[in-house]
């Protein structure tokens, strides 16, 4: 009987025992399953996204900002009233709910968000809009990004037609309106703080020039995900000055920057061989490189020169003879497209899907060339008079993509017997001479477009334009397309319609691929890198390419770490 | 002759005879373009593999040496030659002479010559043959870099000219040139070898830095400077080390030309 009581409490502690052991490993095991669930939650929010400004930001005042490093700065902390999907390239509202344009195109209405604060606190209403309006449009400012809303002489007025209505009126209509808002960021017209109180999703906390801009999580930004959490995840940002791209990319490959823009075809490619999940190649950007020659009417170079460059059988044949898939192969290692026009491929709405770029066929171009009274003698293509074709290619030095496609043009027109000279020149003297003394005979360089509506590009096609590179500021236009492209350029810059004004931008596109004024020869890609640790980036080819989504961004610093 | 001195002039010599039969040597012209394989490392058809846009490498070496050799030591007797007139002449004359000297070449040292050399560059022609281009930058290079050397030579040449030696030549009725030619110039030959083969490297890498201002040698013609800017965004020599060979090659004949100078000649 004891034997049976004594092994009974035996058996009832080894059971209370086993029962105390199970619970207590369940418990561990819930509280690490806990533990990694608050991890996770926790990593969701939190953490310091750091990479490279690549030169000192020249202004934090949005409405002056002119350079990139500021651009970037604006993007971050600024609050628009409408913002343009960098992924779906689609207009999303955001400080205005919803917005109306008028059918002459001369007003825009925006009715706003309700409850919103700038960063300091001041609430937000249509005073701020109507005060940032008045301010962007002052003479006195030379804002860059005001500039693009000049349409006509007058004064652009302000309507407040409540807390949270404003309408904007215009003397005359601007094509493409709504879109100009991205670029406009809002200021409080009664913070003390002027435009360091900010609606975007990040603060200027601290600066210290020539070394790092420290952007803050915004405490009264508006937004949130769908769970109801408020944006951004992120707690700051980091941005460090630093102009050196090698340096650059050490640091990212030890793990002390998370991100990299713009990063060129060979660190591309370094990159991706040793680290592929980093690199990210999002296909052909807006930018364009391209060759153009010398037509000035008054331009100090030899007259039998100038025919030839005014002749477009001459350019077309020129363009014919380039090589354009070596080009995007060996230039940029295949991260470039041939490019067909003044619009990228990547450009959904603008480019022309009819126009393709113009294949090599040397044997054409030699026929086209005949057909303006050029002919082979001893190798060497000598013109109707005799002179031998010989000309100069000038581009920036330094710019080593450039520097290789001219030495690559220098090889296959020499094989239509054109003797190339390829100069590179530091960049000031280049602009003056292609822009001032124009003392060139060609040149290649490259069209770095931010925007994607084609007004934008109003000061190259205009024959009047300063821009207008192979012929700038004619006081009528020189040649009957010419003054085509200006007329076309004209409807489609005064037209709210925006199917008139693919028509006509098409038309456009379909003229210089005609006449070959720019040759174009590759759009590159958009090239970038990402580092493992952070979460939710998706680069586009937009600018900005990696972080347009910042707000939506984490980093997992543990994982930074250990890289 | 020592081993290191005989060795030397094995290099050089090497050197010096595979660039001039480069013709022979290079597998193709330094110009051309095999697309289909750039910037391939090393292979039979390619010793040292080929550049961004596929142009081999070994050719451009072979003819980037030609130009190199030939033009660099060119410049380098120029800009000495200049330095020996402005330095050393004056210096010997000494007085007003010596102190105008002095005061030329310190305001030639305080130049930008970064700017200089970009206006030189604007105002030149662009329609100027790639051959052209390498004889008008090592001219340039030649009649620009005297001043430091003909800093060093001033100071050699007023030394000399209050040694205890000069002295006692002037004594004993020797003056001008007869003075100059017997006691002075033997004693600055040292100085001046020394100058001409610092300069040389110099020269060289001046004109690859120039490359990048494009006052360089023009594409498609090669030069040791064009080379080197090859090694530009290299960030890890274990990656292409064969890209090294430029710089491996201006090493050892900078050394070996070093080398061939005699002890005298470089400690005096």
């Amino acid at each position: 009987m004891n034997t049976n009581t004594t092994s009974g409490c035996a058996f009832l502690r080894f059971l209370s025992r086993s029962i105390l052991f199970v619970g207590v490993s369940v418990s561990i095991y819930f509280a690490i399953v806990f533990a990694i669930l608050c991890g996770s939650s926790l990593a969701q929010s939190g953490g310091e996204l750091r990479f490279c400004l690549r030169s000192e930001p020249k202004t934090f005042d949005p409405m002056l900002v002119d350079d990139d490093a500021s651009l970037s700065i604006r993007y971050l902390t600024g609050g628009v009233l409408l913002r343009a999907d960098r992924k779906t390239q689609e207009l999303e509202p955001e400080l205005a709910e919803s917005w109306k344009v008028s059918k002459d195109g001369k007003q825009i209405t925006f009715k706003l968000r309700d409850g919103m604060t700038f960063s300091d606190g001041t609430p937000f209403s249509s005073d701020d809009v109507a005060f940032t309006i008045r301010r962007l449009m002052d003479p006195a400012l030379h804002s860059s990004t005001g500039d693009a809303f000049r349409s006509g002489s007058g004064d652009v007025t302000t309507k407040i037609l409540g807390p949270d209505q404003v309408a904007i009126i215009f003397p005359a209509p601007i094509a493409g309106l709504d879109h100009l808002f991205d670029q406009v960021a809002i200021m409080s017209a009664h913070s003390p703080k002027k435009e360091a109180a900010v609606l975007g999703p990040f603060m200027v906390t601290a600066y210290k020039a020539g070394s790092s801009v420290l952007l803050s999580r915004n405490p009264n930004y508006w937004k949130r995900d769908s769970q109801g959490q408020r944006l951004p995840y992120l707690d700051s940002i980091r941005l460090d000055i630093q102009s050196n791209r090698d340096v650059e990319m050490l640091r990212f490959k030890r793990g002390e920057l998370d991100l990299m823009n713009t990063i060129d075809s060979d660190y591309f490619d370094r990159l991706a061989a040793s680290s592929p999940g980093l690199a990210h190649d999002a296909g052909a950007s807006l930018d364009s490189d391209f060759m153009w020659f010398n037509q000035v009417a008054n331009a100090p170079i030899p007259e039998y020169k100038r025919v030839w460059f005014r002749s477009t059988n001459f350019r077309r044949a020129i363009s014919q003879a380039i090589n354009r898939d070596d080009l995007s192969r060996v230039v940029f290692n295949g991260h470039a497209q041939p490019a067909a026009g003044p619009v990228s491929p990547a450009n959904k709405f603008w480019f022309n899907s009819k126009l393709k770029a113009e294949p090599y066929h040397p044997d054409e171009a030699l026929h086209r060339l005949q057909a303006d009274g050029f002919h082979l003698k001893n190798e060497t293509l000598l013109d109707r008079s005799g002179n031998p074709v010989e000309f100069s290619i000038v581009t920036n030095a330094g710019g080593k993509p450039r520097e290789r496609m001219a030495v690559m043009i220098q090889e296959d027109l020499g094989k239509l017997g054109i003797k190339v000279n390829v100069v590179t020149l530091d960049f000031p003297s280049l602009i003056e001479r292609i822009s001032q003394k124009f003392n060139y005979e060609a040149a290649i360089l490259g069209f770095r477009n931010v925007e994607i509506d084609p007004n934008g590009q109003m000061n190259i096609w205009l024959s009047s334009a300063e821009n207008h590179a192979w012929n700038p500021q004619q006081k009528s236009p020189g040649t009957p397309w010419e003054a085509e492209i200006d007329r076309l350029m004209r409807v489609q810059a005064s037209s709210a319609d925006p199917k008139k004004r693919k028509e006509s931008f098409d038309r456009v596109q379909e003229i210089v691929a005609e006449q070959a004024p720019f040759i174009y020869l590759v759009n590159p890609n958009a090239l970038s890198a990402v580092s493992a640790a952070v979460a939710g980036a998706n680069p586009v080819i937009l600018s900005p390419q990696t972080f347009w989504n910042a707000e939506r961004l984490t980093v997992n610093s543990a994982m930074r770490a250990s890289r | 002759m020592n081993t290191a001195r005989k060795l030397a002039y094995g290099v050089v010599l090497a050197v010096c005879a595979a660039s001039l039969a480069a013709n022979w040597l290079a597998p193709a012209g330094y110009a051309k373009q095999f697309r289909e394989v750039p910037g391939a490392p090393p292979s039979p058809q390619h010793f040292l593999g080929t550049d961004e846009i596929g142009r081999d490498r070994f050719a451009r070496i072979l003819y980037g040496t030609r130009i190199s050799l030939l033009l660099a030591p060119a410049a380098a007797l120029i800009s000495t030659l200049l330095a020996a007139l402005v330095g050393g002449l004056a210096a010997y004359v000494g007085g007003v002479w010596l102190r105008l000297a002095r005061g030329f070449t310190d305001l030639f040292l305080s130049l930008p010559w970064l700017f200089l050399l970009i206006t030189v560059r604007a105002l030149m022609p662009l329609n100027v043959s790639p051959l052209m281009s390498v004889f008008i930058t090592f001219l340039i290079l030649g009649l620009l870099g005297w001043a430091a050397s003909a800093r060093v030579l001033s100071s050699s040449a007023d030394a000399l000219r209050n040694s205890d030696f000069v002295l006692q030549a002037r004594a004993s009725g020797l003056h001008g040139s007869r003075l100059f030619l017997i006691h002075v110039l033997p004693n600055l030959k040292p100085v001046l070898y020394a100058q001409f083969w610092i300069s040389i490297p110099v020269f060289i890498l001046a004109e690859a830095n120039l490359g990048v201002l494009g006052l360089g040698v023009a594409e498609p013609l090669p030069s040791w400077g064009s080379l080197l800017r090859e090694l530009e965004g290299l960030i890890s020599f274990r990656e292409e080390p064969w890209r090294l060979v430029p710089l491996l090659l201006l090493i050892v004949v900078m050394t070996s030309f070093q080398l061939l100078l005699s002890n005298e000649e470089v400690t005096a």
